[in-house]
């Protein structure tokens, strides 16, 4: 190894004159310890998008699905479809679509996770002196931002087929926060499905459970036009809460039937996520503690 | 040579505090399988310990419980004075690791990986930047370095991997098998590497399959099987519990070994060992060069004809394969080419280790 030079230079840290470049010791005040949470977090982060920025197919991938359901649905089949109350199909469909990608986002964090345990980085992040919590904190805040662009782009492509928003500028955001508080919720379903796989490969096949979930729901046909036992199933579904939620938000066709979770969409679009949190939080939490048995 | 006295109560006594890295009848259980079963180590400031023991022995269990990633179901262990479970946070600021298999970010470039860690380990993104070009250069990497890893090859991605847990210089530092796959050169270079950081004063404890590593590295060694220290001691000394040097003999004629180790009784400490196929004959002696002159004297007498003879230390290996039953390179490791333990032992060892297990 050649070390030409004096290879720490001005890092010397303490001026101990030995040339060792010391690690830091660990912060004492509260504010310190969330100060490098935030710095180590955000590195963290940084680092997942880079992920993207190198694999733009991969983003582009999980998009096209939603966008190809927009033509499959909204133009091939769509004049086959009835929305209940009448109205444009593709201002009904759109706020499904918002909704499936906001769901599909949870296989990409379980895949995040799963590669990382699996490659051995996750053990590499847990031998550092970094805040604990930067890992998953750097994964969701990535995650968000990733489903923020998604949305973005969808957003788009919904008005570029003629879908609008006709509820006003607090309603078009409420309904975007909807959006997004359903995909934070699933960040967490996503941390723990990820702990849970052995290899990335299996985060693949996770799709295939999940495409059920987005379709038995009020996405692409309303709950009440489907035989009534599957009806129950796809209004319990908490994405059917966040989707006819936005519905109404954007002010687009098809509110549900006269059913309690129908007429209480706008409450249980916060409900649902919220349950979720409070129970995938603490299990993701406790599983990532397990790594350690 | 100590052996590893067997302190089952996970006690610490006050004089090993002294110790970078101490472990206490450490247990770890995976289902049936028991991976430690009472292991207990010390490694004093500012050494290196080489841990060496059988493919399955427990070294990797033991290296991730020191470095906090695995709780052990019993025993205690210190690294730098706090407990590796109760002052985890305390004890990730004191070490480095670099793991069995490379863990370094397939996506991001080698650059980019020693960067991201850098800023881990919290310096700032100038330090951090200045700091992954130097590792580049010690690693040989600059070549590839705004190449991913997921298109390096094997021994590249262990030395980006290497170059990570040499970001800082912590007060201890854990090797778990770091220069297997790595080119000769490459190999030397680590272990300079490893050096630099022992002369600025971090501990190593250091597990491999290559006995000239300890050789080469080690002040201490601590051989594990199944989940406990076995033997403890300097190269020397536990080269030395084989009972000292050994002559060996080959002749031109294989069938008079049979003659030659009876003539050669005489001056043995232990009965020769004979091997036909080599046309060789091993002698443990006391008195070096007593005995070599003694042997050619006799041998000479008695009318057989020597091709070579030699005086030479038992190897590492031959300890390691007395103390397991285990051959030191089998299992999954790669064999470097030239294993020659002692460079003082002379050439042509190879057919020295015994391939029982
Ligand atoms: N995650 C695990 N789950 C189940 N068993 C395990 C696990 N990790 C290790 N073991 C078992 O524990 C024992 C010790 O394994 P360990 O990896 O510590 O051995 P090692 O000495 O590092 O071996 P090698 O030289 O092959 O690296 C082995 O029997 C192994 O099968
Ligand atoms: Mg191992």
């Amino acid at each position: 190894m050649t070390r030409a030079h004096d290879p720490h230079g001005d890092l010397v840290s303490g001026g101990s004159g030995v040339g060792v470049l010391a690690p830091t010791r660990p912060p004492e005040t509260p504010l310190a310890r969330l100060r490098w949470a935030v710095v180590d977090g955000w590195t963290v982060t940084r680092r997942d998008l880079t992920h993207w920025i190198r694999s733009p197919e991969e983003v582009l991938g999980g998009l096209t699905f939603p966008v190809v359901s927009v033509l499959l649905f909204g133009y091939v089949l769509g004049s086959a479809m009835v929305v209940p109350g009448g109205g444009d199909y593709r201002e009904f469909l759109m706020p499904g679509l918002f909704g499936m990608t906001m769901v599909f986002g949870m296989v990409i964090t379980a895949s995040a996770v799963v590669t990382d345990t699996s490659r051995g980085v996750t053990d590499r992040f847990r031998s550092m002196p970094m805040a604990p919590s930067a890992v998953v904190a750097g994964r969701s805040v990535a995650d968000m931002i990733r489903a923020a662009l998604d949305l973005t782009a969808l957003l788009g492509c919904g008005l570029l087929v003629g879908w609008r928003a006709h509820g006003g500028v607090a309603a078009f955001l409420a309904a975007v926060g909807l959006l997004l508080l359903l995909r934070f919720a699933l960040i967490w379903v996503g941390i723990y499905v990820g702990l849970l796989l052995r290899t990335p490969e299996s985060a693949t096949t996770l799709m295939t459970l999940v495409l059920p979930f987005a379709m038995i729901a009020n996405t692409f046909v309303a709950p009440e036009l489907m035989p009534s036992w599957l009806g129950v199933v796809a209004e319990v579904n908490p994405m059917s809460a966040t989707v006819a939620a936005t519905r109404e938000l954007f002010g687009n066709p098809g509110l549900g039937g006269g059913s309690w979770l129908a007429r209480n969409a706008l409450l249980m679009a916060v409900v649902w996520p919220v349950a979720l949190v409070a129970v995938f939080f603490p299990l993701s939490v406790r599983r990532f503690r397990d790594m350690s048995r | 040579m100590r052996t590893a006295a067997a302190t089952l109560t996970g006690e610490i006594a006050a004089g090993e505090r002294e110790c970078a890295v101490l472990a206490r009848g450490l247990r770890k259980r995976y289902g049936e399988t028991t991976a430690l079963d009472g292991f207990d180590l010390a490694v004093p400031y500012g050494t290196v310990c080489g841990l060496l023991g059988p493919n399955g022995a427990g070294k990797s269990t033991a290296v991730r419980v020191l470095s906090t990633l695995l709780r052990p179901d019993g025993g205690r262990a210190e690294v730098g004075g706090f407990d590796v479970v109760t002052q985890a946070r305390q004890v990730r600021y004191r070490i480095g690791l670099t793991g069995q298999n490379p863990a370094v970010d397939d996506v991001l470039t080698g650059r980019g990986n020693l960067e991201m860690f850098g800023r881990l380990y919290h310096l700032g993104p100038r330090a951090a930047r200045r700091r992954a070009q130097e590792l580049l250069e010690q690693f040989n990497l600059t070549d590839v370095a705004d190449t991913p890893p997921r298109r390096y090859s094997g021994g590249m991605r262990r030395r980006l991997d290497l170059a990570v847990s040499f970001i800082m210089a912590p007060p201890v530092l854990f090797l778990d098998e770091p220069t297997t796959g790595l080119d000769p050169r490459h190999r030397l270079e680590v272990w300079n590497g490893v050096r630099d950081l022992v002369a600025q004063g971090t501990t190593v404890l250091l597990t491999t399959h290559y006995l000239d590593e300890v050789d080469q590295l080690a002040d201490d060694i601590s051989v594990i099987d199944r989940g406990r220290v076995i033997a403890r001691g300097t190269p020397d000394e536990l080269k030395s519990t084989l009972g000292g040097d050994q002559l060996d003999v080959v002749l031109d004629d294989p069938a008079e070994l049979g003659r030659a180790a009876e003539a050669l009784a005489v001056l043995a400490g232990a009965p020769p060992r004979v091997r036909p196929e080599a046309s060789r004959l091993t002698v443990p002696v006391r008195e070096r060069v007593t005995a070599l002159t003694e042997a050619l004297r006799v041998l000479e007498a008695a009318g057989i004809a020597v091709r070579d003879i030699g005086i030479r230390r038992p190897t590492l290996d031959e300890v390691f394969v007395r103390l397991t039953g285990h051959h030191p390179e089998s299992g999954e490791t790669d064999t470097p080419a030239d294993t020659a333990v002692d460079p003082a032992a002379g050439a042509g060892d190879e057919d020295e280790r015994e391939g029982g297990r």
